[in-house]
């Protein structure tokens, strides 16, 4: 179980404070989809960037499963909107980076299990720049699952795609996230892909003043049909368009 | 028999066709290097023959090679590149790890960069013949001065593209270091070092050919060896064909090394996509 509470975020700027995140709290469970979603700048990248152990929150705390996170975990993995690809490592290496300090036969075992997984068996001798969009962030996702994290942070990852691509890559998350039992925290800015994706989607509004609380979850129910999916987005963009 | 010849011509055929493919691929990209040169030493010849130029300004290029063949047979004219060359050597090795350790500390470090860098702009600015006087007062008259010269003009291409080169690395790379929890020997190792070769390799072909132009500054001030000297003697002694023999060596030796750096930096680079492997305009073809 992952464990939000409490987590504020100031930015010190010369001339004044800037809150990003106000006392967010949130329970999110193994095995959960949870998607962050909100207008520009209101903080759902730095709360992320806060579970991943990449930024100090100003207050508050994050728990995996008991144990406070406050530097980037080998439990923790994360995606980006762009892939991060280093271009001088090639798809093989790039996600060795993961595994480092492991030895060579089981990094080879481990990398050529997680291009199976993610599609791309016989891509490990590519450069970068070989690869197109959807395939560099499939490498990314390759990247961080190879250390079998319990919890996957996505970061926009779909967001420079094409529709095609996207909606492949959303199938292929979602079966990923079925086999490997995973907990996925996503940044988003696409709504149909909050409600289509995930089990619960967290607003987070832009801070005002005197405000205690700056998000907002909202709990989707099961069994989803299209037109329950349609009811879900018309709320979540009625509450951030409010916000 | 008909048949026997077909078999046979298709033969050749292919030999012949694989022939010029290995010609093609192996040769064809220096033997395009190459055609400038020879249009010059063409027009070069034709002006020296027809004496449009008079020969004692400008002799033909069978006088220069005839002067070299004679240092050659003299035993000097090795003596005199190994002089150079063991200048240049050492230059490039001084300057080029000076700047390096300067290049990684004012990178790395935004207080060293600001302690240091205005200084050493300021002192790029300054002309190589301007170190003369100062370096022969300082380390004499004979190599210690010329190779202090060297290592100056080696210094500030490699300082410079280093330095920017580990600025201009992009900060979201290190991020991926930091999420995959990699320790700093793991960063330098697989992030920062291989972002920075291709500025450094850039600074050492920069500073090697500056280290070239510096070599000769450092022996017009007062050598008894090394191709500067050969110049020096030709001016003093009215033999053009020695002065443009010298140049030529110095142009083909400063060729050579450049490609020894270029060659020893190819398997660190084979991941960049340079233009030599795009096709350049082809969507307006």
């Amino acid at each position: 179980m992952l464990e939000i509470s409490n987590i504020s975020k100031i930015f010190k700027n010369n001339k004044k404070d800037l809150a990003a995140l106000q006392k967010t709290n949130l329970l999110i469970n193994d095995h959960e989809i949870i998607s962050l979603v909100g207008q520009s700048g209101c903080g759902k990248s730095t709360l992320l960037r806060i579970i991943g152990g990449l930024e100090k929150a100003s207050t508050g705390f994050i728990k995996l499963n008991n144990k406070i996170i406050k530097k980037p975990s080998s439990n923790i993995g994360m995606v980006f909107q762009d892939p991060r690809l280093m271009p001088w490592l090639n798809v093989y290496d790039n996600i060795k980076l993961s595994i480092l300090n492991e030895n060579k036969k089981e990094q080879k075992v481990k990398i050529s299990k997680t291009l199976q997984k993610v599609g791309l068996e016989n891509c490990e001798q590519l450069w970068p720049r070989e690869l197109s969009g959807g395939m560099a962030q499939r490498v990314a996702i390759a990247r961080a699952l190879v250390r079998e994290p319990k919890v996957l942070l996505l970061d926009e990852p779909f967001s420079a795609l094409d529709s095609f691509t996207k909606t492949n890559l959303h199938q292929h998350v979602k079966e990923l996230w079925v086999s490997l039992k995973l907990t996925i925290i996503m940044v988003t800015h696409d709504i149909n892909e909050a409600t289509s994706m995930s089990d619960r989607v967290l607003i987070i509004k832009k801070t005002k003043p005197r405000e205690i609380e700056n998000s907002q979850i909202i709990n989707m129910s099961y069994p989803r049909s299209e037109f329950k999916n349609i009811k879900y987005n018309q709320l979540i963009k009625k509450r951030i368009l409010n916000s | 028999m008909n048949i026997f010849f077909k078999i046979n011509n298709n033969k050749l055929y292919k030999l012949l066709k694989s022939l010029y493919n290995l010609f093609k691929a192996k040769f064809s990209q220096p033997l395009i290097g190459i055609i400038l040169p020879v249009i010059i030493l063409l027009i070069w010849y034709f002006l020296a023959v027809t004496e449009t130029i008079r020969n004692s300004l400008l002799p033909t290029p069978n006088e220069v090679l005839k002067e070299i063949l004679i240092l050659a047979n003299e035993g000097t004219l090795f003596s005199h590149i190994q002089i150079t060359l063991t200048r240049v050597f050492y230059g490039f090795i001084g300057g080029g790890i000076a700047a390096t350790i300067l290049g990684i500390l004012t990178g790395v470090s935004p207080f060293i960069r600001k302690l240091f860098d205005p200084t050493i702009q300021a002192l790029k600015a300054v002309p190589s013949l301007a170190w003369v006087p100062l370096f022969i007062l300082w380390f004499g008259i004979f190599e210690n001065s010329k190779v202090a010269l060297i290592s100056v003009g080696v210094f500030f291409p490699v300082y410079l593209n280093l330095m920017m080169g580990i600025r201009q690395i992009d900060k979201r790379m290190i991020e991926v270091a930091n999420i995959n929890n990699l320790n700093l020997f793991q960063t330098i190792r697989w992030i920062l070092l291989p972002g920075i070769i291709p500025e450094w390799i850039t600074g050492l072909r920069s500073g090697l050919a500056l280290g070239w132009m510096f070599v000769i500054a450092a022996e017009l001030m007062g050598a008894s060896e090394g191709l500067g000297y050969l110049m020096i003697d030709g001016q003093m002694t009215g033999r053009p064909a020695l002065i443009i023999g010298a140049l030529i060596l110095f142009a083909i030796i400063g060729k050579l090394t450049d490609e020894l750096i270029y060659l020893s930096a190819k398997p660190f680079l084979k991941w960049k996509e340079s233009l030599d492997t795009m096709q350049v305009g082809a969507n307006n073809a």
